[in-house]
């Protein structure tokens, strides 16, 4: 059956389609329906893990121990999970493994945009690269027998653009396959990686990725496509769109397998045109090996290294490269349009995060973030986080400036989801080394950032079903913080209450700062807009401080100021009560106040889900 | 050979945006094109800028057309529709919705949210063949705001080389059963719409 698909729903239906039979991930923009898509599938064992180092060991141990098994995760992720990447690629596996690597140019929702090619020639496991939805599902089932095949994890190497484009794709049957082996194998030699073994299994390795160079010549996703004799273009990825879009007359050469490369199908092709070019996106990953055969190519020193590559972008640079004449530039209309209000993402209107922040900004003091939603704790006018660097980084970065002297009392901030992530081993380390680091745990009740995972703190699994729910206090006591606060997150005086608290002793601390994330279906739930009382509000614009976006000017103006008085929007406004709670004049309404109005739950213009 | 089309849908996370997308998508494979759609959801948040390529053709390539290559901009917001009015082609088709998301630059900033007068002077210098739609307050006459891109969607349709069949055919599919009838109605109110705007 043909259908539109995304990359990663193509993954999904390629995993399911091949006979895989577990998986696991943590979520990662631009990965996570990948593993959302796969689990509504049937037969199948899927879970979130607690981070994407657990993930990748739970399919490495489904793949010993017989079961065609996959992980996923965004290209960060597999920074986090690298140490695993390499030991596996050292053993090997019995049944096919691919770990599919969701890389992110352009850093649409990253902090960096690193190309993970180039793990996969440091760790010596083949590397795939789909070009559409039906490519990436073909892959998954080609990674697998090649996995199988020559006894080693794969590297299924996607990014955004294929993630999260939508094309047509055939969709089939779940291939039956039995085990390929019943039981985990007791073999002390290939599994137990002690020096001694690890010795003998190195050049394994190193034999094994030349015969898989040897098979990459003959590999039908390398792909040969004679057009014209003036321009060979070799691609990979997404950019083999491009090159289809904007060389029409070029000949290609479409590498299905960015590593190891067929050396000769390369130097063949290269014969075969006058001016040999490589259009990747981000590293010169394919450009240096090739050039490394002694062939003459170009490649970033026509197209850019940074960002993500258009149809526009490929075309003004080889333009500029005289690759292409001045007649084929698209000039787009160029409007004169005045200044447009910007719309960055910000907190959403009742997010529990938003009063925390206004509280923790009053201490002035320095503000380890980490990454999630929170992380919108940083922009105006909240503006109270000094640092986000990767997730489970704020503890460890408080607790080192902290020891390094720094006169001001540390605060590391970190999401629910998070903690559970990395940030325990560094909160651990705090207690065990005497820092004093104040530790807050923003619990929403969800992994909300990717898109409202469950994860270990919710009490349900990737299925929806009801499992052991991680509580976070005992926890914490557990790993040696003597001092643990819970508050509710809406409630600004017990959130500075926490803080004073905390600051007044010379301890390590933890700070719960508890509510559900407010696009949960219970905190929907509860939605009821507040009312500012325009006869009390003074206009002194307090409650804009808090940065609610259902909070906005009203057209009716306080004499004294000659300012807009306030304002909320019925149909963003939750009903949270931050600011009604920094309100001087009591000008806004508590939910008490308000008489209900059950007409706004249906009619939220800003709720539907996407 | 069917011509190829490329499409841009924009407006503000939460809209619908994308959730019309995906039908265009799919009434694009049903009438016989290649298709791809693409966008870019990075965030849970509510209220960022959102946009998304789609483009039919005999075979389609890029999964996003480049700036002044769009043939048809449907804008579900305006001052969304602004900022992405360069991707639209010189003369190009805009189907544009007067709803407006003051951003919170505007709401509790210093910024300005513009006037319709100069919105349709932006639009103007880009292209004449516009048609300006009150998505929302339409959707809303009968109920429910929120079947405002169906209506955008069915004003869109009176445009297209396809059987109205096919919409009705796919849209079932990408919304809730106990919307559909709603989400019908604005189709074929945008669909009316449009197609009297057409004749005059
Ligand atoms: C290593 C790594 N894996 C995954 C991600 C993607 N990611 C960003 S934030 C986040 C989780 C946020 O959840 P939480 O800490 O609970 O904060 P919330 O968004 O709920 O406020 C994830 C999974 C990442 N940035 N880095
Ligand atoms: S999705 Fe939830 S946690 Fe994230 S900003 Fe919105 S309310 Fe806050
Ligand atoms: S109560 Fe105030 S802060 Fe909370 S959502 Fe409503 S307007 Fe925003």
């Amino acid at each position: 059956m043909k259908r539109i698909l995304s990359g990663n729903e193509a993954i999904a239906w390629g995993a399911w389609e091949a006979g895989v039979e577990v998986a696991a991930a943590y979520p990662g923009t631009p990965s996570t329906e990948i593993l959302e898509t796969f689990a509504t599938l049937p037969d199948v064992y899927a879970e979130w893990a607690t981070n994407e180092k657990v993930a990748m060991d739970v399919a490495i141990g489904a793949a010993y121990a017989g079961r065609r098994a996959m992980t996923c995760m965004k290209h960060v992720g597999l920074n986090v999970a690298a140490d695993s990447f390499f030991y596996a690629s050292m053993t090997g596996i019995e049944a096919g493994l691919v770990i599919v690597s969701a890389d992110d140019p352009a850093m649409h929702s990253s902090q960096n945009e690193q190309d993970n090619r180039n793990y996969a020639k440091f760790a010596r496991v083949p590397c795939l690269e789909p070009s559409d939805s039906q490519e990436a599902k073909e892959l998954v089932a080609a990674a697998l027998d090649l996995s199988e095949q020559f006894d080693t994890p794969v590297l299924l190497r996607i990014t955004t653009r294929i993630a999260h484009t939508y094309s047509p794709v055939e969709t089939g049957e779940r291939q039956k396959r039995p085990p390929k082996v019943e039981k985990f194998p007791r073999n002390f030699e290939k599994y137990v990686m002690l020096p001694v073994n690890a010795r003998r299994r190195h050049p394994v390795l190193e034999e094994r990725i030349q015969r898989l160079r040897e098979f990459a010549e003959t590999f039908p996703y390398n792909r040969l496509e004679l057009r014209g004799e003036e321009l060979g273009i070799v691609t990979c990825g997404v950019a083999y769109q491009y090159a289809r879009e904007v060389f029409p007359d070029a000949s290609i050469l479409r590498l299905g397998m960015t590593y190891p490369l067929p050396r000769r199908l390369i130097a063949d092709f290269a014969g075969r045109v006058r001016r040999l070019i490589v259009l990747e996106e981000l590293d010169p990953f394919l450009e240096e090996e090739i050039r490394s055969l002694g062939i003459p190519v170009e490649g970033k020193s026509i197209f850019p290294i940074c960002g993500e590559f258009s149809p526009e972008v490929v075309r003004d640079a080889a333009i500029a490269a005289g690759l292409l004449p001045e007649s084929e530039r698209v000039v787009p209309p160029n409007p004169i349009k005045g200044d447009l209000p910007p719309r960055p993402p910000v907190l959403c209107p009742g997010c529990p995060h938003r009063g925390v922040f206004y509280v923790m900004k009053k201490f002035k003091l320095p503000v380890q973030g980490d990454i999630g939603c929170y992380t919108l704790g940083a922009m105006p006018p909240l503006s109270t986080i000094d640092f986000c660097g990767c997730m489970g980084a704020g503890i460890g970065v408080a607790h080192g400036a902290d020891k390094a002297g720094d006169p001001e009392r540390q605060i590391a901030v970190i999401g629910d989801s998070t903690f559970f992530h990395t940030g325990m081993p560094a909160l651990l380390n705090v207690a065990y080394n005497r820092g004093k680091t104040i530790t807050v745990i923003m619990d929403n009740r969800v992994t909300a950032m990717t898109g409202h995972q469950h994860n270990p703190g919710t009490g349900y699994t990737l299925q929806g079903e009801k499992t052991v729910e991680i509580e976070l206090e005992p926890l914490v006591r557990a790993m040696g913080i003597p001092h643990v606060r819970t508050v509710d997150a809406y409630d600004l005086k017990a959130v500075q209450e926490a803080f004073e608290e905390a600051l007044a002793k010379e301890e390590p601390a933890v700070i719960i700062t508890r509510r559900e994330c407010a696009l949960l279906p219970e905190a929907r739930k509860r939605y009821l807009p507040l009312r500012v009382d325009r006869s009390k509000c003074i206009a002194c614009w307090t409650c804009f401080r808090v940065g609610c976006p259902a909070i906005r000017r009203s057209d009716e103006i306080f004499e004294k100021n000659k300012r807009q008085k306030s304002d909320i929007d019925p149909l963003l406004c939750t009903g949270c009560e931050v600011c009604a709670q920094v309100c001087p004049q009591h000008a806004i309404l508590f939910r008490a106040e308000v008489a209900p109005a059950p007409e706004a739950a249906g009619g939220r213009s800003g709720a539907s889900e996407e | 050979m069917k011509e190829p089309i490329n499409f841009m849908l924009v407006g503000v996370g939460g809209q619908g945006t994308l959730l019309a997308a995906n039908i265009l998508a799919e009434v694009g494979l049903v009438a016989g094109y290649d298709v791809k759609k693409s966008e870019i959801h990075g965030m849970a948040q509510r209220g960022g800028s959102v946009s998304s390529h789609v483009r039919w053709g005999e075979q389609v390539f890029s999964p996003m057309a480049g700036k002044g290559e769009v043939d048809i901009l449907l804008g579900f917001e305006m001052v969304e529709a602004l900022r992405y009015i360069e991707f639209l082609r010189q003369g190009g088709r805009a189907i544009l919705s007067t709803h407006q998301i003051p951003p919170v630059a505007v709401t509790s900033g210093g910024a300005e949210y513009p006037s319709q007068a100069r919105f349709t002077g932006v639009v103007e210098q880009v292209t004449k063949d516009y048609l300006l739609v009150p998505a929302v307050e339409i959707a809303q006459q009968f109920g429910n705001a929120r079947a405002h891109n169906l209506v955008m969607l069915g004003a869109l349709s009176v445009f297209l080389p396809v059987e109205e069949d096919i919409w009705l055919q796919v849209a079932p599919r990408h919304v809730p059963a106990k919307a559909l009838e709603v989400n019908l109605e604005a189709f074929r109110r945008g669909r009316a719409l449009a197609g009297q705007a057409r004749k005059r």
